[in-house]
């Protein structure tokens, strides 16, 4: 597997969230009513049991603490620091009730983890061998939480990543305030720990390997190959300099060095949550002018009313019910032709401007993947995505999915779940259980 | 992997965390919840003749914003049919056979000890328990810690349930007692095979200052209760380390006051007990906390070295000893660190008004109170208010002086070292 480099942009950012020293952790944990039938937990899609966890600190107990994450969130680790708690778990904290302020459960969770990886704990050995094996496609924490799941039951595992390096967005997308590179692959090494996982990088479905292949060569097949490239305008002069794609523009940040010579002004188009990160971090990277483009209101924007608030703190300015329409400029972008819309999202007649740029970037989603796989039969695709049931079987026997290229795009947390309880299902239908 | 399995005079549990015989074992749906939870052992609330509980039963002691350091109980016995009580047991012993399951028991006469105990072990109890320990209530009536604080009462009715039984018998005693070694050498030649301590204190939980009622409250009364929870700890604690390093008393103890986690029981077992009992902590919060109590336990184990539980079972022992054995010329002072201290000079308040005097405000800019070590006696004060862990450290002094104690010198005139603070 290929190194992170040394270089690279993403060691300018500070930690967003602190970490907590002993003492932190202990009065925050002390804080924690042990809540019975939690809604903490039930807000967490891999049902970790928080008040556990947060009790065993206060004893001083972190082995077992962090043995009650993992057990239920393998990526544990790295959820702790990108999962959005302020939507989740952190918002379901009964302390909020009575306008008391709410469990910190993500700041705990990465003290745990932490401290679990810093001491080398590991509480999982793989099973004894079942004679199965099971192909992982893509290399992001679903598959890494379905691929550690199965060791644990005895069946190999193969992964097949088509870039150089594993984990994912872990690895190539997660704002480096909340989670850097190296800590991703740090967490993708500590849970290939487990041993018994191959690993095939460079390695894409329907150029290097077909599923038909896979099927042949593996007695299950797992898919999570997450979304594709960055959405763009389709417009002509869409190849101007300065103008990327927010996905791929992120992970130069992560795993390189970004050129921000000259640019005074950047626009970032789209108001989910990619687009949040993106305006945080160009601020991050010492521009001054950085503003959000999207189309509708604020109040409608699909990222975290949380993630804005800090965007808003760090001075990041936006222009809300604009829609872009082209670029300007010659060899490089010097702009935005945009309209103005209305309460429904649609243009204005005659309310055209130009914003001035010298670096815009798309955040208007992915491409989704699941036509890879479209043609083998029984696989239904639905919205672009690979359509799943309850237990992440697809319609194909022995063929399995999870994470972002089964839900359009989520959390983490959600492809560990996804991932892990697909195993659970791969596992049943191996060993030939209903 | 540590072996957590204990052995506390024969009965044998997967590990050393049982329930005590309380609200959390009164029936057999709730034992069994609790065995699934990972609990080693239970002691059946205790069963003797129907008895009928008021409404209005526990009181709890709070502090500074922490609901329940101490708790209180009215509560009486089992008030459930001795039928239903017995068929339950028999039913989760049947279901559980590798957890311990000790039945609690409290009668009269000699008779109805007889026929309990031979019914109780008909029901496959691994043990027994004489409940000669509950303050409140049922002692009115000549029993619980009217037996426990009688040592010739209690010898006698032990004797009678160590000749009826086949199985390991517990005395659980009372610490409503001045000195508890005379009632565990009492239990010891009456016959039992261990003892369990401490049954809950005679206590009044707090006053309600309207109704001007001691609290619970019933009606229009409030009555004398049985105290219990984390604030009992050190009291316990003291009762074990006192019978345990009592030459002639031989018999195993279980430890019970207090224990809310793994570090309180650990503390129980390195003064001699073989196995702990919980129950505020499971009033309070549930048998899910025996995860934790488990797992830290096997944690500090394997930290230490230690393989099984007797292993750590008496380690503290050979270092509890009486005030005349402490070294006289051993000096400590408090060292405060510059780089943690937040300043709040709760120290110096403490050190000025309770102390000796020694700890002055910072005379810099920064608020970094100062310690006249010269002064300093080493009485832990200011480390006990510190809200910084770790900021305020009783460091040994180096004074050249040989150990002496208060003994030697009263024995052979040993010289000790000059007094501080005492001007």
């Amino acid at each position: 597997m290929s190194t992170i480099p040394a270089e690279r942009d993403e060691t300018k950012f500070e930690d967003f969230k602190a970490p907590y020293t002993a003492h932190q952790a202990r009065m925050e944990a002390e804080r924690c009513l042990y809540c019975e039938d939690a809604p903490c937990v039930k807000a967490c899609p891999t049902s970790i049991d928080v008040p556990q966890f947060i009790r065993k600190i206060t004893s001083g107990n972190l082995w077992g603490s962090a043995r009650t994450i993992f057990s239920a969130n393998i990526l544990g680790m790295s959820c702790s620091r990108v999962c959005p708690v302020e939507t989740s778990c952190v918002a379901a904290c009964v302390h909020n009730e009575q306008a008391v302020a709410p469990i910190q459960i993500g700041r705990l969770q990465r003290f745990v983890t932490d401290h679990a990886y810093e001491s080398g704990w590991r509480y999982f050995e793989a099973g004894g061998s079942s004679g199965k094996s099971v192909a992982l496609v893509g290399g992001g924490p679903a598959s890494l939480a379905a691929a550690h799941e199965l060791r644990r039951k005895g069946h190999a595992c193969t992964i097949y990543e088509k870039r150089r390096m594993l984990g994912g967005l872990n690895t190539t997308g997660i704002a480096p305030y909340k989670l850097r590179a190296d800590r991703a692959t740090e967490e993708v090494e500590w849970v290939l720990g487990i041993g018994g996982v191959d690993i095939e990088t460079s390695t894409a479905l329907g150029e290097d390997v077909s599923l038909e292949e896979l099927e042949m060569k593996h007695d299950a097949v797992f898919i999570g190959i997450g979304l594709g490239e960055d959405t763009f305008l389709s417009v002509t002069n869409e190849h101007l300099e300065g103008v990327h794609g927010a996905v791929e523009f992120i992970e130069r940040i992560k795993l390189g060095r970004v050129d921000l010579d000259g640019v005074g002004r950047a626009l970032v188009i789209g108001g989910g949550n990619t687009a949040l990160d993106a305006v945080r971090e160009l601020v991050g990277l010492g521009l001054d002018d950085v503003r959000l483009v999207y189309r509708g209101r604020e109040e409608v924007k699909p990222g975290y009313a949380h993630e804005w608030e800090a965007a808003k703190m760090e001075g990041v300015r936006a222009h809300w019910q604009t829609q872009p329409i082209d670029y300007r400029g010659e060899g490089r972008v010097s702009g935005l032709r945009c309209v103005r819309t209305d309460e429904k999202k649609r243009a204005i007649d005659g309310s055209e401007r130009t914003l001035d740029a010298d670096l815009i970037l798309l955040a208007l989603g992915q491409e989704t993947l699941g036509s890879l796989v479209a043609s083998a039969e029984g696989i239904e695709i639905d919205g672009g995505c690979v359509r799943i049931d309850d237990n992440g079987a697809t319609g194909r026997p022995g063929v399995f999915a999870g994470g972002d290229c089964t839900n359009g795009g989520k959390e983490v947390v959600n492809a560990a779940f996804e991932g892990k309880r697909a195993a659970e299902a791969i596992d049943r239908y191996l060993m030939g259980e209903k | 992997m540590p072996d957590l399995t204990a052995n506390c005079a024969g009965i044998v549990s997967p590990n050393p965390f049982w329930l005590a015989s309380a609200p959390p074992s009164n029936s057999g749906e709730q034992v069994m919840r609790a065995f699934d939870a990972g609990w080693g052992g239970a002691v059946w609330k205790t069963l003797g003749q129907p008895i009928q509980n008021v409404s209005s039963r526990f009181g709890g002691h709070h502090y500074r914003g922490t609901r329940a350091i101490g708790f209180n109980n009215i509560e009486l016995i089992t008030d459930r049919p001795l039928d239903t009580n017995l068929r339950e047991i028999e039913e989760v012993k049947k279901r559980y056979p590798h957890n311990a399951l000790i039945v609690s028991l409290m009668v009269e006469s000699e008779e109805e000890w007889k026929e309990i105990i031979r019914r109780s072990i008909d029901a496959g109890a691994d043990g027994l328990e004489l409940n000669f320990g509950c303050p409140h209530g049922m002692c009115e009536r000549g029993m619980g810690s009217a037996v426990g604080q009688e040592p010739k009462v209690n010898e006698r009715i032990t004797s009678w349930a160590a000749s009826y039984s086949s199985v390991p018998v517990i005395v659980k005693l009372t610490p409503n007692v001045h000195d508890i070694r005379p009632h565990g050498l009492a239990a010891q030649r009456g016959g039992a095979d261990a003892v369990s301590l401490i049954n809950t204190i005679k206590s009044i939980v707090s006053v309600d200052i309207d109704s001007m009622i001691p609290a619970p409250i019933v009606g229009e009364l409030g009555t004398n209760g049985g105290y219990c929870g984390p604030a009992v700890k050190p009291i316990a604690l003291q009762m074990v380390a006192s019978l345990a390093s009592t030459p002639e008393f031989k018999l195993p103890i279980s430890g019970i006051g207090g224990i809310s986690n793994w570090r309180d029981a650990v503390e129980f077992m390195l003064l001699g007990s073989s196995s702990v009992q919980v129950c505020t902590e499971v009033m309070l919060r549930g048998y899910r906390v025996v995860e934790d109590m488990i797992e830290g336990l096997e944690f500090y184990m394997r930290e230490k070295g230690f393989e099984r539980l007797d292993d750590l079972i008496g380690g503290a022992a050979p270092a509890f000893s009486e005030w005349g054995d402490l070294d006289m010329n051993f000096e400590s002072v408090a060292r405060v660190d510059a780089e943690t201290c937040i300043g709040c000079y709760d120290c110096v308040v403490a050190c000025a008004d309770g102390g000796h005097q020694c700890i002055e405000p910072g005379r810099g800019d920064r608020r970094v109170p100062v310690v006249d070590e010269e002064e300093c006696v080493g009485c832990n004060l200011c480390e006990i208010v510190c809200p910084v862990p770790g900021c305020i450290t009783m460091t040994e002094v180096d004074n050249g002086w040989a150990p002496a104690t208060w003994n030697q010198h009263l024995a052979s005139g040993v010289r000790l070292r000059p007094k501080k603070g005492s001007h």
